[in-house]
């Protein structure tokens, strides 16, 4: 065996030799989903974020890696005393990639567009308060809100908000043109996606020159990947049970961040007998979070009691108000007459955060009577019947997008769910500003859908990030779904 | 031979047509909706409806059969929801990694499995053939994820002599190209050549019975040149069957070897465009998998009149 390596080696240093080594400024980025297209204004994927979000389009503001709004295009702001008029200062000397300069007309393209009637944007909601968008001179931007928005500069740093050129916004799908510190270079389908310094950048320069984003779609895929220094940096770990097999590991570094992903088990609020809250109780406290946490994310999430990350400065801790207690679920049960237990359909997309905690779920919920038929389902299948017809009973997801508290109160919403104290809360949470006062109605609505027991709250996905030690500059947590490469660099 | 071709060639036009007629229809069916997918939990019904107008969805079904037929014949594949570029461009793009892989794969497979199906053959019975089937045995029996992922261990990540998965595009040089496509063809390989070599051996020991063998033995042609010049060509027709068929599987089915070493192939866009319901990508590539089924079936029943010169003669 001993020879057998030593004629091995030999043969693979005569073959390395002729591969290039990678040059120190380089950078392979491993990402799991492909992105449909390059164009961050023309899709939901969250992948389409994770390659050019701050990285090649930037916007009025942007987010930060802790989820605060901070300055980008804009180099400052002044918001009048109603509220509704934000008056934008831009940056000088800015420049697309294609060589045009970047004004105050691009602004107002960019958001017309994106609030155009036949505008398809998959977020079009974030620019629904804006009234007007005016061009005071090429460096001055005024833009009026209907009504007072609290989160207006938050929403102006979302990926769909970047600002793009009139000129090439048609075929950004393909060919994205911004005005980030990387411009694109080549995107072999499939493959990779190459991104390369842009050296007329207006802000601070980035570090690395070139970097790479590889698909590597299966999760077993990824450990090889990293171990054969083919991929040196996976911000979104696929594969969670092998994080204790790399962090064992001195060459990698393992960081365990948060994201604004709520997991929870949805309830069809309208549906017989989920519409007893004595049953969605019930389920509450049948729910073991500790062993699902165990089971569907390697123990690395964190426990939730309302629809709020614990990363979240608003967060308010309601773990407590349904302990796992079989006894009471049954009680609960029994006082809704359905001391039988009743029968049910669990549907589980993709992820296995789903799959995974399903199988756990549904044994969680017999133990208490309620008998679940698993249904496996693709995403297409999960948002044509569950999400867009609420064909459903339960089913298990993520809700991934930040400080959607909001979504429990809008119309027609999968949920069913219908309560005009909770949907009062967000409606005043819309037009507050006052950051104390914010605080108190967020944590009145966390409050709410906890009483409610609105879904089965369960844990906050958890952003593994693994990366080669000698890089430095990663995001931690994911307030947002990029991988903002401005500030990563290599040590050595 | 003309009639035998013409037949063939009617046959398989046939079948395109109901194929291309199953293919649409099954995936109408299919619940999902592209336009919902592209835009995502945060867009409202009224915004769906208008991307749905935009991507022609709302045609009438056999009208936009019709519309996507058609343009088939005239080998226009139509373009893709998601990707907004020409179906034929992400083929191209895919076929430049499936269609090497494949014939890499194939040759490594006859090579492995031909030699083992004469040796076996050869050795009816006895010690050899024991080991060699049993080989094959476990050839067949072992996942081939599994046995790609120890691969990737051994050659990558342990002796670091080719990448671990990837593949860098032909722009990058040949060799770098081909070293990617190395692992993974022998993964695919290995299954196949195990079939392979036992269809070889049972059609060698089936034709090695027959009368003629044991006159050419009886006038005293040595054991080699029976075996390769007599009972091999004989034996083909089953082997070529099973080669045409392994031909077709490796163009298109290789979609648990390409996740494994994440290879840009078609098996792999089939499955994306699945999932992402880019209908009109996943339609018109399984057309194109279809015909190419049908042209390499085609290509096995003329390799037939080769090596069977009474199929040459049959009117």
């Amino acid at each position: 065996m001993k020879l057998w390596k030593t004629i091995l080696t030999a043969a693979a240093l005569v073959l390395a030799t002729g591969a290039s080594a990678l040059a120190a400024r380089d950078l392979v980025i491993g990402i799991t989903l492909e992105p449909p297209h390059l164009d961050p204004t023309a899709g939901a994927a969250a992948a389409i974020d994770e390659v050019l979000y701050a990285n090649v389009f930037e916007g009025l503001t942007r987010i930060g890696p802790n989820g605060e709004v901070l300055p980008d295009l804009a180099e400052s702001w002044t918001v009048s005393d109603d509220g509704k008029v934000y008056t934008f200062k831009l940056h000088a000397g800015v420049k697309f990639h294609d060589g045009t300069d970047f004004n105050a007309d691009d602004v107002k393209f960019s958001l017309d567009r994106a609030r155009a009637d036949n505008s398809v944007n998959a977020q079009k909601g974030l620019f629904a308060a804006i009234d007007t968008v005016e061009v005071v001179d090429p460096a001055t931007v005024r833009i009026t809100l209907k009504n007072p928005q609290s989160s207006f500069l938050y929403n102006m740093g979302w990926g769909d908000a970047v600002i793009v050129a009139p000129e090439t916004a048609g075929t950004n799908k393909e060919k994205p043109v911004g005005t980030g510190p990387f411009r694109f270079q080549s995107w072999a389908k499939g493959a990779s996606i190459t991104l390369i310094k842009s050296d007329a950048y207006w802000g601070a320069p980035v570090s690395l020159d070139k970097a790479e984003f590889r698909i590597v779609t299966d999760a077993a895929a990824a450990v090889p990947a990293l171990l054969s220094g083919d991929v040196q940096a996976f911000p979104f770990f696929p594969d969670p049970d092998s994080v204790a097999q790399i962090k064992d590991d001195p060459r990698f570094k393992v960081v365990i961040g948060a994201t604004e992903g709520e997991t929870i088990l949805s309830i069809n609020n309208k549906k017989p007998p989920f519409d007893k809250l004595e049953v969605r109780q019930a389920i509450s406290f049948a729910l073991d979070r500790k062993a699902i946490i165990d089971g569907a994310s390697a123990g690395l999430g964190v426990p939730i009691g309302s629809h709020m990350s614990p990363a979240n400065k608003a967060y308010v801790d309601l773990t407590g108000l349904y302990p796992h207690n079989v006894e009471k679920a049954r009680e609960l049960l029994k006082e809704a007459g359905l001391e039988n237990g009743f029968k049910a359909t669990l549907k589980l997309p993709p992820p296995p955060y789903a799959r995974l905690g399903g199988e756990i779920i549904a044994s969680q919920l017999r133990d208490v009577g309620i008998d679940l038929q698993i249904v496996p389902v693709e995403w297409a299948q999960w948002l044509d019947q569950v999400f867009t017809k609420k064909d459903y009973d339960l089913t298990i997801v993520s809700h991934t997008e930040p400080n959607d508290i909001d979504i429990y109160s809008r119309k027609d919403y999968y949920f069913n769910y219908d309560n005009p104290t909770f949907d009062k809360i967000i409606a005043d949470l819309n037009l507050t500003s006052d950051e104390a006062k914010r605080m108190t109605l967020l944590g009145e609505a966390q409050k709410i859908l906890a009483d409610d027991a609105v879904v089965g709250f369960l844990y906050e996905l958890p952003k593994v990030g693994v990366w080669d030690a000698k890089l430095e500059g990663f995001w931690e947590n994911a307030p947002i779904q990029a991988n903002d490469l401005t500030k990563v660099k290599w040590t050595e | 031979m003309t009639v035998y071709l013409l037949k063939r060639l009617a046959i398989a036009l046939i079948t395109l047509v109901l194929a291309s007629m199953v293919v649409f229809a099954v995936l109408e069916i299919i619940p999902g909706d592209p336009a919902r997918l592209m835009l995502g939990m945060n867009a409202s019904a009224d915004q769906v409806e208008l991307l749905r107008n935009q991507m022609g969805l709302n045609a009438p079904l056999p009208a936009r059969y019709l519309h996507w037929a058609g343009g088939l014949l005239s080998l226009d594949f139509g373009r893709s929801y998601t990707y907004s570029v020409p179906v034929i461009d992400l083929v191209r793009e895919r076929i430049v990694v499936s269609l090497p892989l494949a014939l890499i794969a194939l040759a490594l497979s006859t090579i492995i499995a031909i030699p083992v199906g004469l040796f076996s053959a050869g050795r009816h019975g006895r010690a050899g053939d024991t080991i060699a089937m049993g080989a094959a045995q476990l050839g067949v029996a072992v996942p081939n994820f599994w046995f790609a992922l120890m691969l990737i261990y051994l050659f990558a990540v342990w002796l670091r002599l080719v990448p671990a998965g990837g593949f860098p595009g032909w722009s990058a040089g040949i060799w770098p190209a081909l070293k990617s496509l190395i692992l993974p063809a022998i993964a695919l390989a290995l299954p196949q050549a195990a079939i392979l070599a036992r269809v070889t051996r049972s059609a060698l020991i089936e034709v090695l019975n027959e009368d003629y063998i044991r006159t050419a033995r009886a006038k005293g042609l040595p054991y080699r040149a029976v075996l390769w010049r007599h009972a091999l060509r004989n034996a083909m027709i089953p082997v070529l069957t099973i080669l045409g068929l392994q031909f077709a599987f490796l163009l298109a089915g290789t979609i648990i070897i390409e996740n494994v070493f994440y290879l840009p192939g078609l098996g792999r866009l089939v499955f994306q465009a699945i999932t992402q319901r880019d209908l009109i990508v996943v339609e018109s590539v399984v057309m194109l998998l279809v015909a190419a089924v049908i042209a390499v079936n085609l290509l096995v029943d003329l390799s037939y009149a080769v090596v069977d010169p009474r199929l040459r003669s049959r009117q």
